[in-house]
């Protein structure tokens, strides 16, 4: 979501090597941008990574809109700068998970799968 | 799907619901059942739209033209679905779409639908797929369908069929003239735009494409104008759209519009029938696959089997 897309762009690789169709939107994302390409792209999943300490405001603000839209079967996750102590304050927001600094890729793709199959299965 | 959740799905999706759509565009990329319904029920309000494809190598700046010409089709109040084609991974299935991130201003406007598909490595599989999809984008009232994908490969070439009007986007420095040629791409091609017509070997590309396109052409055809544009700083957009406006027009008079429609409708009756067909014999024959091994230990001929397949089949 900000100037940084170096982990982002891993991710992304990561799980399209893992069998997922990854739609990579790019740097500098509204939480707005990011639910109307979750809605048009009919997303399992929604991954966001926050660099600039802003990931309380970006990940509640996606969480609620994601909420108005009544996308509540869409996994909210994500990744970046972030103190281990605002974990759960996110979670509460309606972040699934997130994925500090070190998080090895097969954690998150085994993480997605789980999630997006529990999502569909309701 | 249900058949009942899926009939209030249309519903939704035909009443503007953007959620609504974007699942039914999922069912049709991946729930065969549910495919059929959901064409009977598209399908006669589909004809309105004009699908314009973009196709061009990878690096062309076919995503770039594509934002800018939703921009200015914005600007004259129309609605606007995009399609935008990727290749899948053919070892993994998996893909990374990124088309969006050249059509950012894009985003945050309710008048554009964009929808990503990847090929998933289904060989015809994205050309039908995809076809439906624009299918939708029509029905649900977009008066501009742009449908973007790789031009090259005859899948890829397959996906542009559907449009009503096709532009393909050529770049200096990417190999001369002659290569669009042998990717086919000549003959799909209503409007040529040479993009990034800064670049040195602009005009050398412009000259050799021009004298390509109006030799032998027949008069009673449409020559196909070859034009320049600078996508990333919005230039030359404007008459892009308005030779594809005029090239809908004159199809429309000359009654090739009619005859293109026919032609894809050919395609696509072919392809859905020989699938069921197909599903039919395999169906009837439970044995099909003991052909496969009486064939593979040179026991017979392959058409010898065909002939007994549909002899048991009761087709034949």
């Amino acid at each position: 979501m900000d100037g940084h897309d170096r982990g982002a762009k891993v991710v992304a690789r990561l799980l399209r090597d893992a069998g997922f169709e990854v739609i990579y939107t790019g740097l500098y994302q509204t939480p707005e941008s990011v639910v109307t390409t979750a809605l048009q792209e009919d997303a399992d999943a929604v991954g966001i990574s926050v660099l600039s300490a802003a990931h309380k405001h970006i990940f509640a603000e996606t969480a609620r809109i994601m909420r108005e839209n009544h996308m509540e079967e869409v996994v909210l996750f994500g990744g970046g700068i972030i103190p281990p102590s605002d974990i759960p304050w996110l979670e509460q927001q309606g972040v699934r998970k997130i994925f500090l600094p070190g998080a090895s890729g097969p954690e998150i793709v085994a993480f997605l799968k789980q999630a997006v199959a529990e999502a569909r299965a309701r | 799907m249900p058949k009942h959740a899926l009939a209030e799905l249309i519903e939704r999706a035909l009443a503007g619901e953007v959620r609504a759509a974007a699942r039914l565009m999922t069912a049709l990329e991946s729930d065969p059942v549910a495919v059929p319904d959901i064409m009977r029920a598209i399908y006669p309000r589909a004809g309105k739209a004009h699908v314009i494809g973009v196709t061009g190598p990878p690096g062309a700046g076919k995503s770039s033209l594509v934002d800018k010409l939703a921009a200015a089709l914005r600007k004259q109040g129309k609605s606007i679905g995009i399609v935008a084609v990727d290749p899948s991974s053919p070892f993994t299935g998996g893909a990374i779409l990124g088309d969006r991130i050249r059509m950012q201003d894009r985003f945050s406007d309710a008048g554009v639908f964009i929808r990503s598909m990847a090929s998933r490595g289904q060989p015809g599989g994205l050309a039908k797929a995809s076809q439906n999809v624009v299918a939708l984008m029509a029905a649900i009232g977009k008066d501009v369908v742009l449908v973007e994908t790789v031009g090259v490969g005859q899948e890829e070439i397959d996906v542009i069929r559907v449009a009503d009007t096709t532009i393909v986007v050529m770049v200096p420095g990417l190999g001369d003239a002659i290569q669009t040629m042998k990717a086919g791409l000549l003959e799909v091609a209503d409007v040529f735009v040479v993009n990034k017509a800064d670049r040195e070997g602009a005009d050398r590309l412009f000259k050799d494409l021009n004298l390509m396109v109006h030799t032998g052409m027949q008069e009673s055809k449409w020559p196909p104008p070859v034009l320049k544009t600078v996508a990333t700083e919005s230039q030359g957009i404007d008459e892009v759209l308005e030779k594809a406006a005029e090239h809908l027009a004159f199809v429309r008079r000359s009654g090739e519009y009619e005859e293109r429609r026919r032609q894809a409708a050919t395609v696509e009756i072919d392809a859905i029938l020989r699938e069921r067909l197909l599903r039919t014999v395999i169906h009837r024959v439970p044995a099909f696959d003991r052909y496969a091994g009486e064939v593979g230990r040179r026991e017979y001929d392959p058409y010898t089997a065909v002939d007994r397949i549909l002899h048991e089949s009761g087709l034949a």
